[in-house]
């Protein structure tokens, strides 16, 4: 995968991305590792959470949570041991940062976690990646070894009396599990279930220990900000919109990729520019701002918006997990919305009614449009249904499945006007044949 | 009785000791039992369930759960197709078809002579490298059928070896 760096980037957490030998721990230190580490021994751990704070950082994962507010949540006493997490679990349809992460700076991970643990007081930590990770599970294995061998990782870290534990941990397949109640289900080896909230994890998480749990992209953003400071990853996008992340750009662009951006950086230049323009020199129909769950935006929308939490918001749509794809007009949106229903009703755990019945609706009156019997009043049925998704569930997963199709129904109406009984898709898209999962 | 290799016991002693639930190990045990016998058996259920002290059932409720677990054994080399949104667009769906033609066989089917099983899979997260397709643990990306024809290939050619 290539890594050289883009005169468009910005790269904080993919600094190491072209160091090829980053993901050793000779690497590592080469190149400036656990300094903010040791910076860290030195602070208080309110100085620590307050640093993050002022970096304006929220949580890369999807949600966008400021992460020094999570970690304030977190009380100074317990009588339950306190965990951090590390969320690897990465799923979401459009995301592929992680990965990069994960192959090129496992120790970055490491480093952000050992500060959350000495911020929030915690002595042990667990990092749960996504089971198709088999080779990036191996990698953060080596590290934690390398890392625990030099006294980084384990009793008494570098002298400072500092005791914090850290493993790595496999999934075995399941979405749901990079959401984070389900995730500390899945942890203690049960299904990945979600958990009615509150108490939040910050209160009752693993194991009902008070717990932190933070995506990758997240916990490796947390080094450089301690090291430079907060208002300097802030400096970099507009207020409250602190710092840089990784967009993952995929679909009819001509040169798809990753690439390390600041927030507030325009839509337009990631396809234009970095994504070198539309594939086939085909017009922009519809764009996935950030992973599948996110609404969709249309073209003229889409081709103006700057990527940073704000702006999607006044757009009505989400900077989610940072996976923006690119449609092009040659792609019949009905059977995009069915491939991603398909995809929520596959991986609904089943626990909340609205969900597990109403995803599964949804599919069925999505293949049939798709195979060119759609009825007329399904066109406001499924508007229907999915709205009644809406905020009626334990997790984000039935919100997730129910906005893109909503924004689909409302933007593209005609196209499953087009799809009604006896008309064969306008697009000869075939039908998915993941109906049968 | 236990169906793994000694090598895989004490890892699972070294594992459950990594938690302060030893319960905690179950989904990577069951990972690495697979791995090892190529299926979750009914022994490697049984003997797992005896090392976290649970009922068999308990474990079999979790192992429902995941879909990278299964039952019943899969091919040596099990092609995992990703069709979700970004491998969509890039042509993910006309590997699935080349597949399904080249080796006869459906989602979730083993060929008779159990070397390649095929499964239409949930994203990968390889969408930036679409389309991809992981066989075992090994991801193939940015793939043609003509690409994906020479990666089964070689695959069948260790097979034979």
């Amino acid at each position: 995968m290539s890594t050289t760096p883009h005169p468009l980037e910005t790269r904080v957490v993919s600094l190491r991305f072209d160091q090829p030998d980053a993901y050793t721990l000779k690497g590592y230190l080469a190149s400036g590792g656990f300094q903010a580490l040791e910076k860290a021994f030195g602070m208080q751990p309110e100085a620590i959470i307050e640093e993050v704070k002022k970096s304006g950082l929220r949580g890369r994962g999807g949600a966008g949570f400021p992460t020094g507010l999570k970690w304030s949540f977190v009380p100074k006493q317990s009588a339950r041991e306190k965990y951090v997490l590390c969320n690897a679990d990465e799923s979401e349809p459009g995301t592929c940062k992680d990965r990069l992460i994960l192959e090129h700076d496992p120790f970055a991970i490491i480093e952000g976690m050992l500060i959350a643990g000495r911020a929030i007081g915690a002595r042990r930590g667990y990092i749960y990646i996504r089971g198709e990770y088999r080779y990036l599970l191996d990698r953060m294995e080596k590290a934690l070894e390398e890392a625990r061998d030099a006294g980084y990782v384990g009793t008494n870290i570098r002298g400072r009396g500092f005791d914090f534990d850290i493993y790595a941990h496999t999934g075995a397949g399941a979405y749901e599990c990079g959401e984070e109640s389900a995730l500390m289900e899945s942890l203690e080896g049960k299904r990945g279930i979600p958990r009615l909230k509150p108490p939040f994890p910050a209160v009752s998480g693993y194991l009902g220990g008070p717990t932190i749990i933070n995506n990758v992209e997240t916990l490796a953003s947390v080094p450089p900000i301690l090291l430079n400071g907060g208002e300097w990853f802030a400096a970099f996008g507009p207020p409250k919109n602190g710092g840089t992340r990784l967009f993952c750009l995929s679909g009819h662009v001509n040169q798809q990729g990753v690439w390390e951006l600041p927030l507030g950086f325009p839509m337009r230049r990631l396809i234009e520019e970095l994504g070198g323009g539309m594939r086939n020199g085909a017009k922009l129909k519809a764009v996935v701002p950030g992973g599948s769950s996110t609404p969709l935006l249309p073209a003229n929308v889409a081709w103006d918006v700057n990527l940073d939490f704000d702006s999607m918001a006044k757009v009505g749509t989400f900077l989610g997990s940072g996976g923006v794809v690119v449609v092009d007009e040659h792609t019949c949106m009905v059977k995009f919305a069915l491939r991603i229903m398909q995809f929520y009703r596959h991986e609904s755990c089943g626990w909340c009614v609205p969900c597990r019945e109403g995803t599964s609706w949804l599919q069925t009156s999505l293949t049939r449009f798709h195979n060119g019997g759609g009825r007329e009043a399904d066109i406001a049925l499924m508007r229907e249904v999915s709205e009644n998704i809406l905020g009626r569930t334990h997790c984000a997963l039935g919100d997730a499945a129910a906005m893109p199709t909503i924004s689909i129904l409302q933007h593209w109406r005609q196209e499953f006007e087009d799809h009604l009984a006896g008309k064969p898709c306008p697009f000869g898209a075939r039908t998915a044949v993941a109906a049968a999962h | 009785m236990t169906p793994f290799s000694d090598a895989l016991e004490e890892r699972f002693q070294a594992l459950m000791a990594r938690y302060p639930a030893r319960r905690s190990a179950l989904v990577p045990m069951l990972i690495y039992a697979q791995d090892e016998i190529g299926h979750v058996s009914p022994a490697a259920i049984h003997r797992i369930a005896e090392l976290l002290d649970e009922s068999e059932m308990a474990v079999r409720e979790v192992i429902g759960y995941y879909s990278m677990l299964r039952t019943e054994p899969a091919g040596k080399f099990h092609v995992q197709v990703c069709t979700n949104i970004s491998c969509l667009l890039r042509g993910g769906e006309d590997l699935y078809e080349h597949c399904r033609k080249r080796l006869g066989i459906g989602h979730k089917q083993t060929a008779p002579d159990g070397v390649f099983s095929l499964e239409e899979v949930e994203c990968l997260g390889a969408c930036s490298w679409a389309p991809a397709v992981q066989i075992n643990y090994d991801f193939h990306q940015e793939l043609t059928p003509e690409r994906l024809d020479q990666i089964l290939d070689a695959y069948q050619a260790r097979a034979k070896a």
